[in-house]
């Protein structure tokens, strides 16, 4: 039986390597794994509360929803990310700075 | 009862070292795959928690799914994203990025402070989970009770998601087809 406070601290290591990677990576790809880093620590604590749901199963039936959003929201912003290469031949994110031409 | 313990603090160890090692690493590519490390780690740590069916699903999509269709976007991006990116400063905390490793730590003591005082194996309706016996066991088979709670309880929030998932799909192929001037 692990405790859920385990859980809990691995999913908050996880959240703060995301929101390190998001803040400092000139890199617009790898802002986005940062993102996914948030996702999956938003996930962990889910399933990990979601043991105590044997009933109703929320929590992993929820986690299942975010997975499927968290991979429609990739394809989308993948396809935003190439057209800002086509564009500016850049993915930095600070570098792309022009809302309009 | 101890194997599973000591199962579970690999995983978890594996999973926040990969994921310091993402943050740390010059390399692109190399943070890349050390991402699907982070992953499977987590799909373990899924297990540990007796949610099969959800660590079956983490593989099938992050990895199949999205961590595919990243490395595509890095080789599609062309090569100044792999190569022209690496001769920035090396050092893990160096003075402009002094700020976010502030940032991020002190956001982790914050929650890490929190989840230690809310103690939430003690939580009132967890406590009450136990004694109703409303939690999963490790040798349940959650995967029946998750189907048909998929097509009765939360059938309309399925019926959106796939919509949802639909509208997404056919706007990334909007966005990223061929445009004739440009």
């Amino acid at each position: 039986m692990i405790p859920l406070t385990d859980f809990l601290v691995v999913s908050a290591a996880l959240f703060c390597t995301g929101l390190f990677i998001v803040l400092t990576k000139r890199n617009a790809i790898l802002v986005l794994i940062g993102i996914e880093f948030m996702l999956n620590a938003a996930n962990l604590n889910l399933v990990a509360f979601g043991k105590y749901d044997r009933l109703a199963n929320g929590g992993q039936i929820f986690t299942l929803f975010s997975i499927t959003l968290a991979a429609a929201t990739t394809a989308v912003a993948l396809a935003i990310i190439l057209n800002l290469y086509k564009r500016y031949k850049t993915i930095d994110p600070s570098k792309t700075d022009h809302l309009k031409d | 009862m101890t194997m599973v313990k000591a199962l579970f603090y690999l995983m978890g160890f594996i999973a926040v070292a990969s994921g310091l090692y993402v943050a740390a690493s010059r390399n692109l590519v190399r943070s890349v795959f050390m991402f699907f490390v982070t992953l499977m780690a987590l799909a373990g740590l899924y297990v540990l928690a007796s949610a099969d069916f959800v660590a079956i699903t983490q593989i099938v999509v992050y990895v199949g799914g999205i961590l595919v269709l990243i490395i595509f976007a890095f080789m599609l991006s062309g090569r100044e994203s792999l190569a022209g990116l690496q001769q920035q400063e090396s050092r893990f905390i160096s003075i402009n990025k002094l700020s976010a490793v502030l940032l991020a730590a002190l956001f982790f003591i914050l929650m890490l402070n929190i989840l230690l005082k809310t103690d939430p194996d003690h939580l009132q309706w967890v406590q009450k989970a136990v004694s109703e016996k409303n939690m999963v066991k490790s040798g349940d088979a959650t995967v029946n009770n998750l189907g048909i709670n998929l097509m009765s309880h939360y059938l309309l929030p399925f019926e959106v998601v796939s919509i949802l998932l639909l509208m997404a799909l056919v706007g990334a192929a909007h966005i990223s087809r061929k445009e004739k001037s440009l």
